[in-house]
């Protein structure tokens, strides 16, 4: 879909960050907030925007014990459908928090979390490896997040600039 | 020894200090300042940039460089010049690499004022430009400009401000303080004058990178101007880099090669590290330079537009990272106006005046911050303008 240089400045701000207010955009964009809300309200029903979710660092909340594993899969596509059967397949269960179809030495891209790495050995012995398309799968445990989706988990937004400068 | 004699010069101590400096030192010792008053990007310089410099000392690149820069930085500025703005430069002859803008104005003024040269100066404008002038020996000519004519310079003014003496106009777009930026026809209508009283122009296009409605067009790019224009750039501005010093001056040969003497007797070469990252700057920053451009360019919409729904005029700016509002409503000079802000809501602005001629009446916002930020300043400017 063709977007226009408002709408995509809007994706732009709203990527950024999801919080920011509908008169803010406008004044940002230059618009009335009635556009801001009408383009807003075509890109969602587009699916173009999908979600509004908020980048959570559970590591600095002491009672949570996620583990997040990355799964690099291989399938044998089906016939007629493709690789899109397969990941649907997948993407279903509720603890696959991602899917991705890659290219080089393996088909599929899995993020799984769980509460245990014993759940999550569960998960690709009992539920991903017995799928009839998977031929075999490569578990990585994450061991520490700094970065994720753009966002670099502990920045140091210090200003260091002189307060009055010519 | 008791001495009653002054050891200062007396075209020093004829200087008077700069009007920012009263504001720094007032903001700078007061917790909680949400500050307007910065004159640099709050972006940091791109970590290729950073990492380009810190692979160069890992190299042991660190001994003096050629006085004009490393060539191949000149090239890098050379392929820059004509791709970006149109403007053909020999690297070779051309092209001087200096510590910052502030240098490559430095060495321009030297090179060419004679004692009595009278330099025609836009104003308002960079605090350095005026003292810079009269260290060089030469005479400013102040010409104002006015909010009706969103900043421009008008031909006839400046056809007015020339006398025999006058030797050059030193201009900036887009500018700082006022953000104001000049199209092709405006820059065609003042080359005009500058041709027929056959003066110098002296083009500080240091904010060329941050036009957001039209591109920037440079003096050296004009039909029959490069010959009579010293252009003055830079990273600091464009590519987030001000704490490196690293400027350029872009003349033709005769000019550049007397520049290259004040140059190389005063600075004898930039940095070589922040030489080694422009390099990298040039080659890959350029996504960087858009991202943080299309990012002013929101900032200045939302604030400029706070500012007029506050009761503050403002032009829309065509560039740089300032709004320069009108505060003539309330009553107030632009120093009356900018202490009492800052004492009383904690935001620094920089007063009007202290940019020169046509800056009374007028403060500069610098919108070089987070939305956030600007917002915050917005919430504290209105409730000081209620409590006048």
């Amino acid at each position: 879909m063709e977007l226009n240089e408002k709408e995509l400045e809007i994706l732009a701000i709203l990527e950024k960050d999801a919080r920011t207010t509908l008169e803010n955009i406008a004044k940002m964009t230059q618009l009335s907030v009635e556009e801001v809300q009408d383009v807003i309200q075509k890109l969602e029903k587009e699916n173009i925007i999908v979600h509004y979710t908020t980048l959570v660092n559970w590591s600095k909340v002491d009672s949570y014990h996620g583990v997040t594993a990355m799964i690099d899969v291989k399938v044998t596509p089906k016939r007629g459908v493709g690789f899109d059967a397969v990941a649907e397949r997948i993407y279903r269960f509720k603890e696959v928090k991602s899917v991705y179809l890659m290219s080089g030495a393996y088909d599929l891209s899995v993020t799984v979390e769980g509460r245990s790495m014993n759940e999550i050995s569960r998960f690709v012995s009992e539920k991903l490896s017995t799928l009839d398309s998977v031929v075999s799968t490569t578990t990585h445990f994450q061991l520490k997040k700094y970065k994720h989706d753009g966002i670099i988990y502990d920045q140091n937004n210090d200003d260091r600039r002189i307060v009055v400068s010519p | 020894m008791n001495t009653t004699k002054s050891y200062i010069a007396k075209s020093v101590d004829k200087i008077p200090p700069s009007g920012i400096r009263k504001f720094f030192d007032l903001a700078a010792n007061m917790d909680g300042v949400v500050s307007l008053g910065v004159g640099e990007p709050d972006f940091v310089t791109s970590w290729s940039v950073r990492e380009a410099a810190i692979s160069s000392l890992e190299r042991g690149y660190t001994s003096y460089t050629a006085n004009a820069g490393l060539i191949e930085l000149r090239r890098a500025i050379a392929d820059y010049m004509r791709e970006r703005f149109q403007a053909e430069y020999d690297p070779e002859q051309e092209i001087i690499v200096t510590s910052g803008g502030s240098e490559a104005l430095d060495i321009a003024l030297r090179t060419i004022i004679d004692p009595g040269d009278e330099i025609a100066v836009v104003e308002p404008c960079f605090v350095s430009y005026g003292p810079l002038v009269q260290l060089a020996g030469g005479n400013v000519v102040s010409i104002g400009t006015l909010a009706q004519n969103d900043f421009k310079l008008q031909p006839e003014e400046l056809e007015r401000a020339i006398t025999p003496k006058t030797k050059a106009l030193l201009i900036c777009s887009p500018n700082n303080p006022t953000g104001t930026q000049l199209a092709r026809e405006d820059l065609t209508a003042i080359c005009d004058i500058v041709k027929k009283y056959d003066l110098l122009v002296i083009a500080d296009e240091i904010y060329a990178e941050l036009a957001y409605d039209i591109p920037h067009t440079s003096f050296a790019s004009l039909e029959g101007m490069k010959e009579r224009t010293i252009l003055i750039n830079g990273f600091s501005k464009g590519f987030a880099m001000t704490g490196w010093r690293l400027g350029f001056t872009c003349a033709p040969k005769e000019i550049s090669k007397a520049m290259l003497k004040v140059h190389q007797y005063t600075m004898m070469c930039a940095s070589t590290p922040a030489q080694y990252a422009a390099i990298e700057a040039l080659q890959n920053g350029m996504e960087y330079v858009e991202e943080m451009k299309n990012d002013y360019r929101r900032r200045r919409n939302f604030f400029v537009e706070s500012l007029n729904e506050l009761g503050l005029d403002c032009h829309m700016p065509g560039g740089a990272f300032y709004a320069f509002p009108s505060i003539k409503g309330t009553g107030l000079s632009s120093e009356q106006f900018a202490e009492q802000l800052l004492l009383s809501e904690k935001v620094a602005v920089v007063p009007g005046h202290v940019f020169g001629k046509g800056g009374e009446g007028y403060i500069r916002c610098s919108y070089a911050s987070s939305i956030e930020q600007l917002q915050e300043a917005i919430k504290r400017m209105k409730r000081f303008l209620a409590s006048l």
